[in-house]
């Protein structure tokens, strides 16, 4: 039975029992809604909610179980002999899937019989061939242990729907039994339903923390396989990144120094951009501008926040680039050889930067007290001496601030640095060669690859661990000065 | 002493150092320095906004006028009949798509005579022109046999070089003789143009298609992706709206102040300044890794977005609840209503203007993210065509709108380029229309309290 026509079925369940609920209830006030303890509503709010939650509990702890003990047993089928050189047992399971995939499809068209496609002394030439003609995707790959594996994962996995089809339906019955039984007058409904809804918020809370843990999980464990594969010293102090595939990708070097340098000069060029714009623009949004220039400029500064960075990574890719290399490039100055640059995308992304450095910082300022500009003022001091003395001391931890938080961003930017950066890792002074990052590293490592088996590959968790560790740190470091900033004119 | 001493002196010191009694109205050499540092320090300022404006003209107007001729394309309508004879023969032949080219070149010449053009070509130069005419006049004759020996006009896309031609990309001065055009060529589709026959119109395949191969930029169209954003978009909404929300009324209006709420908090500020990328990396090992949920499905990216969107709602959302003032609570507390009750039915209601405004921002700023769908296997290539129903929607392989965009972007012929400002300027009309959607939202059912 397909997961749907499961959910459909609990659903209706749930609405009958609210009517049935409702209906008990007041029955068992002799039809006075007055003798009740809630409102009718929450009886039968209270029997859905029975039906519901705990089936679909049930549903969704099946559905993430099964795949794993089926794969288990499957896998245990399998014989060390069939995995072959350079080959893992987890491709050989996607190819049991595969295979399954193809029966299931075969005997759905009609075009192989149910008893045929789980006929457990099938040969596999034949089945190859009745799979081939009813135009199922067959690799030469398929040999008796994977068409038994193959059968005992479609059976297995059969038996499992069907059990948990009818758990499902059980659960939600009982459910609505056990609300039915609760539903008389005297039953305190609208506390049990208000128990029940507050759980829900509770668990929609607690989602952040899960997402953290999912991602911390994800992370450490490939990590921890990655240094399996290849050591740890290597990657963190090695000088060199040329990732091959020669050797199952055992050959090759992956340092991660050059991206980190790639990564923090690419930053820092943007920071430079952005850091001065954004502070000024600040200063003289909050402490100049009359409140129509205000009204125009801020908003105006603030759509560069909000356009989405593939579109500036195109931008560093086909406009700054061609530009820069026509001022610095082999015609003009020579010392840049192509569009994509530390330069191109450290400028790019500071552009990106402006609006994050200048409405924090607009804030920050914002924030300090008008008694100390004022105080200021009297002595005689203009404007500017208020804000370099004054107003700039005392909002400096707050713009420090400000400046991590903006360096986190420009850290774990992706977009800019893929399509502006370059491909080539490589330790450099010069702000017009060719460098790559940590996170255009990840997506070339990963993109369209299926198979973490090799270090070239496990890799680029590795990397994704080392940049979730630094920005954390950043935003952690930059979250407490400004929240203990805020603290002090509070 | 000595203090009594000096101090008379160094009054007098000033009175000394200027000759004459210096007048009120008349600045001093100090004065006149601070002025100019004021002055200078207003200029910075300025200039630091007129730099962050003349970035965003200089993005817009590279934007526009980059991405507008992909909006245009160019075609070749030629009238012309094949007759029953001509379609068996050519049906019979080897090369059957040769064949009907050699027919389609003899109409072209009668036409020109037809039309007394003087001007030499042969096929090859055709061929250069149309791409390859033949498989689409056999597609539509195998498809269409009662149109036999009737004329029929057929509307045939140019070559990706005679668009460039067309839209100034290329010119005379620029372009190098090669197997795709030559210098010959442009002399003839001038003609083709004065005569009619070559035309600009507007690029409907490229708002509807989907994605063509690497050989052919004049058929990409960013259709298939919207339409794979879109069920991203659905599965972002009707996750991180709920989700979000409940979340924001536990922590804002009843989490007690401990341990576990401290966490949440911690984490929800934390993941939203998680790099995006890092997302992709879980929804590749959660989602694909261990769920063995399918890969490239709007399904899967849907799920990313939503985790990164969470924050954004959840921020927005609190701070929406938080401007509903007490009072309301207060006063529904007052006739009896449950704590549940005063949120659902009072508080909830009175905030979800500003709820609502959050969350098409916060859509808009997913519908815009590239890097966690490159992970997760949704580039642009795998957006071939339209999904078949609604459950395929979510669980076939599609792209969105910005990785098709970066797929673009990433392959070496320059007609592509076009097509990625192209796209992006679909994107941003897109992204456009839910900010304003929010800006009038917020206008006009915001409440001043």
């Amino acid at each position: 039975m397909p997961v749907v026509w499961l959910i459909l079925i609990v659903l209706a369940v749930a609405a009958v029992g609210y009517v049935l609920g409702r209906g008990r209830a007041l029955a068992s006030a002799g039809g006075e809604q007055i003798k009740l303890h809630s409102l009718p509503s929450y009886y039968g709010s209270n029997v859905a909610m029975k039906v519901v939650v705990p089936a679909f509990l049930i549903l969704v702890l099946w559905l993430l179980v099964q795949p794993l003990i089926v794969n288990n047993s499957v896998s245990g089928l399998i014989p060390d002999s069939e995995i072959a050189e350079g080959s893992s047992r987890g491709l050989v399971l996607a190819e049991v899937r595969r295979a399954a995939r193809g029966l299931d499809n075969a005997v759905a068209q009609g075009l192989i019989t149910e008893d045929f496609a789980r006929n457990a002394r099938a040969d596999f030439n034949d089945v190859t061939a009745r799979l081939k003609e009813a135009g199922q995707v067959v690799t030469s790959q398929i040999t008796q242990p994977i068409l038994r594996a193959a059968q005992e994962y479609r059976v297995l996995n059969a038996t499992g729907n069907f059990m948990m089809s009818i758990v499902v339906i059980l659960a939600a019955l009982a459910g609505a039994a056990w609300g039915l039984y609760e539903s008389r007058a005297d039953f305190r409904a609208r506390n049990t339903v208000e128990r029940g809804i507050k759980a829900l918020l509770i668990s929609a809370a607690s989602i952040a923390i899960l997402t953290t843990a999912g991602i911390v999980f994800s992370l450490v464990f490939n990590t921890v396989e990655f240094f399996r594969l290849y050591p740890a010293f290597d990657f963190f102090f090695g000088l060199t990144w040329s990732p091959t595939f020669s050797g199952r990708g055992g050959n090759s070097q992956l340092g991660i120094i050059p991206l980190l340098w790639g990564t923090f000069y690419i930053s820092f060029v943007a920071l430079a951009v952005a850091v001065p714009i954004g502070l000024f623009a600040a200063v003289y949004l909050s402490e100049y501008a009359g409140p129509k220039v205000r009204a125009v400029a801020k908003p105006l500064l603030e759509i560069l926040a909000g356009i989405p960075t593939i579109v500036y990574g195109l931008f560093a890719l086909l406009t700054v680039g061609p530009l820069l290399v026509s001022v610095f490039g082999p015609d003009g100055a020579g010392i840049m050889q192509s569009g994509t640059a530390v330069m191109t995308a450290g400028l790019v992304m500071g552009i990106m930067l402006i609006p994050f450095v200048s409405s924090l910082s607009d804030d920050i300022i914002n924030a300090v007290p008008q008694a100390m500009r004022d105080g200021s003022y009297g002595l005689g001091a203009t404007k500017s001496e208020t804000v370099k003395q004054v107003i700039l001391p005392a909002a400096l931890p707050g713009i420090v601030g400000a400046i991590l938080l903006a360096a986190s961003r420009a850290i774990g930017e992706t977009m800019i640095v893929v399509l502006g950066a370059g491909a080539a890792a490589r330790l450099s002074l010069n702000p017009f060669d060719a460098m790559t990052t940590v996170t255009a590293k990840i997506v070339s490592q990963l993109t369209g690859d299926a198979d973490f088996a090799s270090p070239v590959a496990l890799v680029a968790f590795a990397l994704g661990m080392t940049l979730f560790v630094v920005t954390l740190g950043l935003n952690i470091v930059a979250l407490y000065i400004v929240r203990k900033y805020r603290e002090q004119y509070d | 002493m000595t203090d009594a001493t000096l101090s008379p002196d160094g009054a007098k010191a000033p009175e000394k150092t200027s000759a004459q009694p210096r007048s009120l109205y008349a600045t001093d050499e100090l004065t006149k320095k601070r002025n100019a540092s004021e002055k200078r320090f207003q200029a910075y300022g300025i200039a630091a906004i007129g730099a962050g404006l003349f970035f965003l003209v200089v993005l817009a107007y590279s934007i526009i006028s980059e991405g507008i001729p992909a909006f245009t394309r160019t075609v070749l309508t030629v009238e012309f009949t094949v007759t029953q004879e001509q379609f068996d023969d050519a049906e019979s032949q080897l090369f059957k798509t040769r064949a009907y080219e050699a027919v389609f070149t003899e109409a072209m010449s009668t036409q020109f005579q037809q039309k007394n053009i003087q001007v030499p070509f042969d096929v090859a130069a055709i061929e250069r022109i149309v791409g390859k005419p033949g498989s689409t006049i056999r597609e539509f004759y195998r498809a269409n046999p009662d149109q036999l020996g009737q004329p029929v006009a057929f509307e045939l896309a140019a070559s990706s070089r005679v668009d460039g031609y067309m839209n100034g990309r290329l010119t005379r001065d620029n372009i190098t003789d090669s197997r795709f055009l030559q210098k010959s060529d442009l002399d003839l589709v001038d003609v083709l143009v004065e005569s009619g026959i070559i035309q600009t119109v507007f690029n409907w395949p490229f708002i509807t298609g989907a994605d063509s191969g690497v050989d052919n930029p004049g058929g990409a169209g960013i259709g298939a992706s919207v339409v794979g954003s879109f069920f991203m978009m659905l599965v972002v909404l009707f996750l991180s709206l709920p989700i979000g929300v409940a979340a924001s009324i536990y922590l804002e209006e009843f989490a007690p102040q401990n341990k576990f709420t401290d966490l949440i908090e911690v984490n929800i500020s934390n993941l939203a300044a998680v790099p995006s990328i890092v997302f992709g990396i879980l929804g590749l090992a959660v989602f694909i890794q261990f769920m063995h949920l399918p890969q490239s499905a709007p399904i899967v990216g849907g799920l990313v977005l939503t985790l990164m969107t969470l924050p954004t709602i959840i921020i927005s959302t609190r701070a929406s609840l938080k401007a509903v003032p007490p009072s309301i609570r207060d006063a529904a507390l007052g006739v009896g209503a449950s704590k549940m009750q005063a949120v659902f039915h009072h508080v909830l209601p009175l905030a979800m203007p500003g709820i609502l405004t959050g969350t098409i921002i916060g859509l808009a700023q997913a519908l815009g993210e590239t890097a966690p769908l490159l992970l997760i296997g949704m580039v642009g290539f795998v957006a071939r065509g339209y999904p078949d129903g609604f459950v395929s929607g979510f669980m076939d392989p599609n792209s969105a709108m910005p990785a098709q965009i970066y797929t673009w972007a990433a392959r070496s012929d320059f007609a592509f380029y076009e097509k990625a400002w192209g796209g992006i300027i679909v994107l941003l009309i897109f992204l456009l229309s839910m900010n304003i959607l929010a800006i009038i939202l917020r206008r006009r059912f915001e409440r001043r309290w």
